[in-house]
């Protein structure tokens, strides 16, 4: 049974369209990452997926079950959201309470967000790292199997961030399967094993992060470098040579470096650099999603 | 339901506003209900309220002296308490953080509203123990009688008083849901506690028979008839006999259902945001 099922998901606010046929399926043990512009839709699904707000259209299934029943799901939307006037154990005790968890597990989750020694201070008085941790701990009261975090590393200082992720890892490699919504590429390459990115509401590539970022070709240095591109244009066709910055990039296997090497040499071109070109995530992420942001 | 119970009971026992709220309900039952009419009794001089005198006081009258202030003060504070309960959830955002951990959002309103109903009962007692230990102390230093009501008619007035302070909070805790939040809702609950109904029952009435007649329908008058039936002294703010004790208790029951089930209504419809 697959943690996380949307068909056709679909969400309007009167005339705007927040979320629109959304397929997507999160498979068990893997984390998954949800990437998208500032108001692309992301929380919205979130949302719909834990029940939060109905669904104009389509359908949400979490471990085959409609929404509604979260036993076994943790969850942070949108940030940290607690009571101001209670320790950060007593929100935990509160929530215990609702979740129907044992006291004990506060302690647990104190511990693996490593809050325990602030637990007993008010949670009014934490810093924002604080309280997002604070967040994360509460979504892990129940010890989900699938956990869904909006944002996690959001207003965390480097070293909160780099803690938060190696935290997901670890969640992730001891077997439970992770949905994380990010706004940041590098976050999303570190952490999860498939990425899918939404914009203006819909998702528009769904991938592994190896397969997104791919081996797209060589980047080439020759002098003269017009002569090398007039030479490769010749051998490859037009479209897969372009100058870049005073170089080449080239859309070939990279496997054929060795060969490309010898023709340019033979055909009178000194070549001082040849790698593997990697697709900039960021510049794949600025294509599919067409540059912009959604935020308004 | 029994941990979201528990969880509500928590939240409120330690939020220092609660017992501010009720701290203020005290000191303010006790000034207004005990020591201004007892100061008013033995050394005023002629006022509306004077020809009460010391009787107003004393333990013998400890149920309608009491009860006197739900209609419309200890109303206001309990409509304040309803509103805070509630709408501090969409303030601080915390119903996603709530029902992510997976109860419906009828059992935790189920847990909220049942934990009001039990802060309206302590509430109401506390009251009942200020006018017990003030008439007492009264009756000593002034040599009266330290008779009580009959244990009947002691229960039968706290099971008033209680049914109309949780009729309050209700009333607040709709508020809360309506509109999503606490500043707008308790600014209106307060409007209508302290403006509107004096408004309808002082100026409205008085001018037009078919606002006379609408009015005994509304929640104050109906608090405040029945409060008047139970004793309390005709003449303060919101006590008014405009309908007997049975009916008057029709209304205000009428009108906490009518608020928990447009509560429950209302936030299983919408979306949380």
């Amino acid at each position: 049974m697959e943690p996380v099922v949307c068909e056709k998901l679909t969400k309007r606010y009167g005339e705007v369209v927040a979320v629109q046929d959304l397929d997507l399926v999160v498979r068990a043990g893997e984390v998954y990452g949800f990437l998208g512009p500032n108001g692309a839709g992301k929380t919205t699904t979130l949302r719909m997926l834990l029940g939060l707000v109905r669904p104009t259209g389509g359908k949400v299934l979490l471990h085959g079950r409609p929404p509604g029943d979260l036993s076994g799901v943790g969850a942070m939307i949108e940030g940290p959201a607690f009571y101001p006037y209670l320790s950060g154990r007593d929100n935990l005790r509160v929530l215990a309470s609702y979740a129907g968890v044992e006291a004990r597990r506060i302690d647990v989750v104190l511990d693996l967000v490593d809050l325990a020694a602030r637990s007993r201070h008010k949670y009014a008085t934490y810093s924002l790292g604080m309280k997002q941790r604070l967040g994360v701990a509460a979504a892990l009261l129940k010890d989900p199997t699938l956990l869904i975090l909006d944002e996690p590393t959001n207003g965390l200082d480097p070293a909160g961030m780099a803690d938060m992720r190696a935290l997901i890892r670890r969640l992730g490699a001891a077997g439970s399967t992770v949905l994380i919504s990010s706004h940041l590429l590098a976050e999303v390459s570190q952490i999860c094993d498939r990425v899918g990115i939404i914009a203006r509401g819909q998702l528009i590539e769904e991938n592994s992060v190896a397969e997104l970022r791919g081996a797209a070709g060589l980047r080439i240095q020759a002098t003269p470098v017009e002569h090398a591109a007039s030479w490769l244009r010749l051998v490859l066709g037009t479209a897969a040579v372009t100058v870049v910055d005073g170089g080449l990039d080239v859309t070939v296997d990279p496997a054929r470096a060795g060969e490309i090497n010898e023709s340019l040499v033979k055909a009178g071109v000194s070549v001082s650099e040849l790698r593997p070109r990697e697709r900039d995530l960021e510049q794949v992420f600025l294509e599919l999603t067409g540059g912009e942001s959604n935020g308004r | 339901m029994v941990g979201s119970f528990r969880a509500e009971l928590v939240k409120l026992t330690k939020r220092p506003a609660v017992w501010l709220l009720l701290g203020i309900a005290l000191a303010l039952g006790a000034l207004f209900a005990y020591v201004i009419p007892y100061l008013g009794a033995t050394t005023g001089t002629a006022g509306p309220t004077a020809d009460r005198g010391l009787a107003a006081v004393l333990p013998a009258s400890i149920v309608g002296n009491t009860l006197a202030g739900y209609p419309v003060f200890l109303g206001a504070l309990l409509v304040v308490l309803g509103v805070l309960f509630v709408g501090g959830e969409y303030g601080w955002g915390a119903w996603k953080t709530v029902l992510t951990q997976g109860p419906s959002r009828g059992a935790v309103l189920a847990g909220k509203l049942s934990v009001l109903t039990l802060a309206a009962l302590g509430f109401v007692l506390a009251i009942f123990l200020m006018g017990t230990v003030a008439s007492l102390l009264i009756a000593a230093a002034e040599d009266a009688s330290m008779t009580f009501p009959s244990a009947f008619d002691i229960l039968r007035g706290i099971g008033a008083g209680w049914l109309i302070a949780t009729m309050w909070t209700m009333f607040g805790a709709v508020l809360g849901i309506l509109l999503r939040g606490v500043a707008l809702a308790v600014g209106l609950g307060l409007v209508w506690m302290l403006v509107v109904q004096n408004l309808i029952s002082e100026l409205a009435a008085p001018l037009l028979p078919w606002v006379d007649s609408a009015q005994r329908g509304l929640p104050g008058p109906g608090a405040g008839s029945l409060v008047s039936s139970l004793g309390a002294p005709v003449g303060t703010p919101g006590v008014e006999a405009v309908l007997s004790g049975g009916p008057a208790t029709v209304v205000v029951a009428a009108y906490l259902v009518g608020f928990v089930a447009l509560g429950a209504v209302v936030l299983r419809r919408r979306d949380i945001l």
